[in-house]
């Protein structure tokens, strides 16, 4: 469709559903956007860096900050003793005698906790300050695997996590037991669900500021919401919710959930600038933000489905082990109960089992990422509906027929209490079988398989559920738990309208958008409801707390916007109507409910050519309130606070309504994996959506193709990888993998629209159900092709290949083992010679002397000589983007003077830790020449570990190389030759 | 790069760095290690350059350094020096009138938070100029420099394509 944009002709249903251009675009295209890190600051204000921890576990036994303190533009250095002197630990949902601080007081949990905050004039030396920080840590043994922290003797997280369980649930729904007694069939799954993360392009950022006078903070960060966390805040603060003063920048760089998990550094920077006695701001860095902001859960699954011989699904056994990281902080354990209303998907399934344990491990601590629950609960589902067609010999396209919930059977109530709204499931499957040219699919495997290609087909069908009730995640106590707290349930959206005194309108939300348009959308909305234009009508969507109508539920999460945000517009809108309707029927000499506003314009129908122009109208509550009839109070302004009444609290059988609306999706695509390489080719991918009303087409297509590239990314790439260990090892964009323009192609989007009966416009959330359907759908298609019953996330080609072609050989390692290495901890191994004119005596000599060793060991400074046989030194060394500074320790060891000698060492900086050894063996040439020979092996953790493999391997050869290169320098009093030296210069330019 | 460096620069102190921003001439000073994107949006004021990622990845922060785009956040800014530096701010025709490119990404709802599309627009800028027959698979090539989680591509794709096309034709635009 095509639209001036300027002249704005509205559409015969009114501006909704019409994609209008989006008011926003015109200044972030032209680089006029206001994020956080765009807008001005106060004068003198400081800047913040973080310490984290290069360790996944280990005791804090001294932070030493007297020479950070000391440095030039140094303001405040802050560590875990003055957060707990200053703050109350962060609240955790579950009941348990567990603590959640912002920053490590203490003990690390993960790779990435934050350990001292640097306060400086600058983020360079507040950064160069880091450097100076001196922390001692004692590493303790880390647990990784959510089963492994299950086991007896694994690591203990947090003494009131016993048997690192943080939550333990176990529910019964209809009659399970007889189901499975008497079913036919008991077919399962295993799914070990991996972790990613959304990771906006805009990290967090927050500025604070704090009064000392009233004890007030004033913070403005890019948090999303829920501002439920507000509560969490202004209690870690110790300050009541009025004190706490939380504002939006106008411009936010995606989230998909992730801002929600900016909280804890909320509460750290808020500290910070109580220490330092001015504003403090803090912009994340992607390294940072890969490390420790947040991350969606990891979850085991153990599905077993009962099942009659013709695939219907008689009862579900669910066991699920949710792996929340290392602190349980909110509004966690909520991924595994967002879900809870649905765990029977887009089918009528009246039996039910589940177990919940939800379990800590040494990660990055899990949050709102877009899916939330979704891709868990749906992967181990639809998997298993793809299983029971493979094991009773049926079309999986049967099986889910036979189990979707019927169309007259709406609003739907599921056997663990979601009130599916409205749909027509079985009409948009075939709509989309027939629309997305299922046939030709069918065909072009048919074909593919004949010539012997790996072509395969897939499906999935979800519930997309949106508007979260609040009270969801209190599913998690058990009923007299919950009956003890009290009620908690809800979706509270707010909207305000405000009319100016020359008759303008002026639209208020709560919505915090974070790039999905909210303003134009509330645009139409409200321009639909006065007759005017979306030009006419001025959005404004930052949030302040202090002023702002807000709630709870308020912000950016659970796909609220249209089904809930919207709509609470246009009912204040609609009710601000009604008032401008009774004082233009007083001079119109009409009656309010006939009056029709249109074109700018109020009349009533009969007589349109004596008209009121709105905005002569709207302003008469400013200039003339005397005039108002008697029962309008005022026409300034309305503000409404909608929540549906559908939403109740948890039933004593722990039966819940987790959301207000649910969307229908289902997908199929055709792949082709390349038998040699295991490389997946997408042949095509359709997805059918039913998300109610469609306010805005192009933006409904820009969240589906937007979360079909996050799906695409978590089918296909994405995984924050940890070593056994705990070493983090996705800390660049370089290793954690988002897919590009290359590799996601253009999705087939077909709609079929059944209005939801519960929201005000009829809209259901749109935005986050692909990352639901379409990673299990990729890998149903990858089973099918493969003819696999077991499939694991993200598809790898080397997993494929595994699954083709069997595992590949251990590559013919050095004999040698890595030192004291753990399993899978990041290893080095390498091998060389050098050619030194000296004796070996020569160099023995040069090998046993600080001052020369200085000279040789890059970046080495300092060296100082404990024993005979022992150094220390600190070394400044860089690699790809990590540049930092490291203590040493090296060691000499086996001694066989002058020709062989055994080097160890470790190193340890913010930066990350190593160690490694390596023999050297000195043989006499001729005279006045030695041949070194050696080989090592290292193994490296904490940031340094996270850069990358390749990286590595290179740095370390370089290291070496320099290393010997110097010893051969300074052995033989002669500079490099020209042409090596002229080598080297090119390389550094290079 | 052909301009000639000082030979030394002082790790401790600022230097002056002169170069033209967007047509107009632009200066002020930096200590050797910072990058070019602080310069710009800090020093400059111009923070239309976003920052992503600080290692040369998502590309948020491409900038065009003579003609050709380059990551701000692997250049410092006194490399810089002398040089034509381009960047969102200087695309639009006039502050109410975006270009042909602008209007494409606007028109295709090639944006939603608009905090990488700076970077894709100063490369898409500089393909249309350099390559104005370029089809889907060049256009999908440059924007693979490009990270976005919003938009999943699609939607850039088809801006870029359609401004491809308006500059061919300019009376369309």
């Amino acid at each position: 469709m095509t639209l001036d944009v300027h002249a704005q002709t509205v559409g015969e249903g009114g501006w909704v559903g019409i994609s209008i251009p989006r008011v926003e675009d015109a200044a972030l295209l032209a680089g006029r956007g206001r994020f956080i890190d765009d807008l001005g600051m106060p004068p003198g204000t400081l800047h913040a860096a973080i310490l984290r921890s290069p360790h996944a576990h280990a005791t804090i036994e001294s932070i030493r900050t007297d020479a950070a303190r000391a440095m030039p533009g140094v303001a405040a250095i802050l560590t875990g003793t003055e957060l707990r002197a200053l703050t109350t630990s962060l609240v955790v949902g579950v009941k348990a005698p567990v603590e959640c601080w912002p920053m490590a007081i203490d003990r690390v949990r993960y790779v990435g906790e934050p350990v001292a905050v640097a306060v400086a004039t600058d983020r360079y030396l507040a950064e160069d300050a880091l450097d100076a920080i001196e922390v001692s840590y004692a590493p303790l043994p880390a647990v990784v695997a959510p089963l492994d922290a299950l086991r007896d003797g694994a690591p203990l997280l947090h003494e009131g996590f016993p048997g690192n369980i943080a939550s333990d649930r176990s529910f019964s729904y209809g009659d399970p037991d007889g189901a499975f007694a008497s079913a036919p069939h008991r077919i399962g799954v295993d799914v070990d669900y991996p972790r990613n993360a959304c990771t906006p392009i805009e990290t967090y950022g927050v500025v604070a500021e704090y009064d000392p006078a009233l004890d007030a903070y004033d913070v403005l960060a890019n948090f999303q919401g829920p501002f439920s966390i507000h509560a969490v805040i202004a209690r870690a603060l110790r300050v009541p919710g009025n004190r706490l003063r939380l504002r939006t920048p106008p411009d936010s760089g995606g989230s998909f959930g992730v801002k929600q998990g900016i909280f804890p550094y909320i509460v750290l920077i808020a500290v910070a600038a109580r220490l330092a006695g001015r504003p403090v701001k803090w912009i994340e860095d992607r390294m940072e933000h890969l490390a420790g902001a947040v991350s969606a859960t990891n979850r085991v699954t153990r599905l077993q489905a009962a099942v009659a011989e013709d695939g219907r699904i008689l009862a579900l056994d669910w066991d699920q082990i949710e792996d929340c990281g290392a602190h349980l902080r909110a509004p966690e354990p909520a991924t595994l109960y967002r879900m809870h209303g649905n765990m029977t998907g887009a089918y009528a399934i009246r039996n039910l089992r589940i177990r919940n344990r939800v379990v800590v491990t040494n990660k990055l601590p899990t949050g709102l990422n877009r899916g939330f629950g979704g891709p868990q609960i749906y992967f181990p589902l639809e998997r298993l509906i793809s299983r029971i067609a493979a094991t009773l010999g049926l079309d999986p396209l049967a099986v889910v027929r036979r189990n979707l919930v019927p169309a007259d059977a709406f609003p739907y109530r599921t056997a663990t209490g979601a009130l599916l709204d409205s749909g027509d499931y079985r009409a948009a499957l075939d709509v989309a079988l027939r629309d997305g040219d299922h046939e030709s699919l069918l065909a072009r495997r048919a074909a593919a398989r004949v010539e012997g290609r790996l072509y395969g087909i897939g499906y999935a069908a979800v519930v997309e559920p949106s508007v979260s009730n609040m009270g969801y995640i209190t599913t998690v106590l058990t009923a007299a738990e919950r009956r003890r707290a009290g009620p908690k349930n809800g979706a509270q959206a707010t909207a305000t309208i405000t009319l100016d005194p020359v008759g303008s309108v002026s639209v208020h939300v709560a919505s915090v958008p974070q790039g999905q348009g909210h303003r134009t959308v509330l645009s139409q909305v409200v321009a639909d409801v006065f007759g005017l234009r979306p030009s006419d009508i001025r959005v404004v969507t930052e949030l302040d707390t202090a002023k702002d109508a807000w709630s709870i539920a308020s912000g950016n999460y659970a796909s609220r916007f249209a089904p809930a945000v919207a709509g609470a517009a246009q009912i204040a809108a609609t009710r601000l109507r009604e008032r401008l309707a009774r004082i233009a029927a007083a001079q119109l000499n009409a009656r309010a409910d006939e009056l029709v506003f249109s074109a700018g314009k109020v009349f009533s129908p009969g007589n349109p050519g004596n008209a009121i122009p709105f905005t002569r109208l709207a302003a008469t509550g400013h200039w003339a309130p005397a005039t108002l009839p008697e029962e309008v109070e005022q026409s300034l302004r309305e503000t409404v606070f909608w929540t549906p009444p559908q939403l109740d609290a948890p039933n004593d059988a722990d039966e819940v309504n987790s959301s207000l609306c649910h969307g229908f999706i289902f997908d199929f695509c055709g792949v082709e994996v390349d038998r040699d390489t295991g490389e997946i080719r997408l042949d095509r991918y359709v997805t059918m959506h039913d998300c109610g009303r469609i306010l805005h087409p192009g933006m409904v297509a820009g969240q589906i193709t937007g979360g079909f590239a996050h799906a695409l990314g978590a089918a296909l790439l994405e995984e924050q990888s940890y070593a056994p260990d705990g070493s983090l090892l996705t800390g660049t964009l370089a290793d954690y993998l988002i897919p590009t323009a290359r590799e996601v192609p253009e999705p087939v989007i077909l709609h079929y629209e059944t209005p939801s009966p519960f929201t005000p416009l009829g809209a259901k959330g749109v935005g986050e159900g692909n990352t639901m359907s379409t990673p299990v759908c990729i890998a149903n298609a990858v089973a099918d092709a493969l003819g696999l019953a077991d499939i694991r996330l993200p598809l790898l080609p080397s997993r494929l290949s595994e699954a083709l072609h069997g595992a590949e050989p251990q590559p013919p390692h050095h004999e040698a083992r890595p030192p004291q290495a753990t399993q899978g901890e990041r290893t080095l191994f390498g091998r060389g010679r050098a050619s030194v004119d000296a004796t070996p005596e020569q160099l023995w000599a040069m090998l046993l002397d600080p001052a020369l060793l200085a000279r040789v060991v890059p970046g080495a400074d300092n060296v100082r000589r404990e024993s005979d046989t022992r150094f220390r030194a600190e070394v400044t060394l860089g690699i790809g983007p990590v540049r930092g500074r490291y203590r040493a320790e090296i060691a000499l060891s086996d001694l066989d003077p002058p020709r062989a000698v055994t080097l160890s060492g470790s190193v340890d900086g913010a930066l990350g830790f190593g160690r490694g050894r390596g023999r050297l063996r000195l043989v006499p040439v001729g005279q006045a020449r030695t041949e070194l020979t050696y080989d090592y092996e290292a193994a490296v953790g904490g940031k340094i570990a996270s850069i990358g493999g390749r990286l590595l391997d290179g740095a370390a050869r370089v290291v070496i190389g320099q290393f010997f290169e110097s010893l051969a320098v300074q052995a033989s009093g002669r500079r490099p030759s020209l042409w090596r030296r002229l080598l080297r210069l090119f390389r550094r330019r290079a | 790069m052909s301009r000639q460096a000082p030979a030394v620069l002082d790790a401790g102190q600022r230097h002056p760095v002169r170069f033209t921003l967007n047509g107009r001439k632009a200066g002020g000073e930096a200590e050797p290690r910072m990058l070019l994107h602080d310069f710009l949006r800090h020093v400059l004021g111009a923070t239309g350059t976003h920052v992503g990622c600080e290692h040369g990845i998502c590309g948020a922060c491409t900038v065009q350094i003579d003609g050709a785009p380059a990551r701000a956040c692997l250049t410092l800014a006194v490399q810089a020096d002398g040089a034509e530096i381009r960047t969102v701010e200087g695309l639009a025709l006039a502050p109410d009138r975006l270009s042909a490119l602008q209007e494409a990404f606007r028109a295709h709802h090639g944006l939603q938070c608009g905090f990488c599309t700076p970077g894709i627009l100063m490369s898409l800028d500089a393909l249309l100029r350099e390559r104005p027959d370029c089809g889907e698979a060049e256009i999908r090539e440059t924007l693979s420099g490009h990270l976005c989680r919003c938009t999943g591509y699609t939607p850039i794709v088809k801006a870029a394509l359609a401004a491809a096309e308006a500059l061919r034709v300019p009376h369309h635009a």
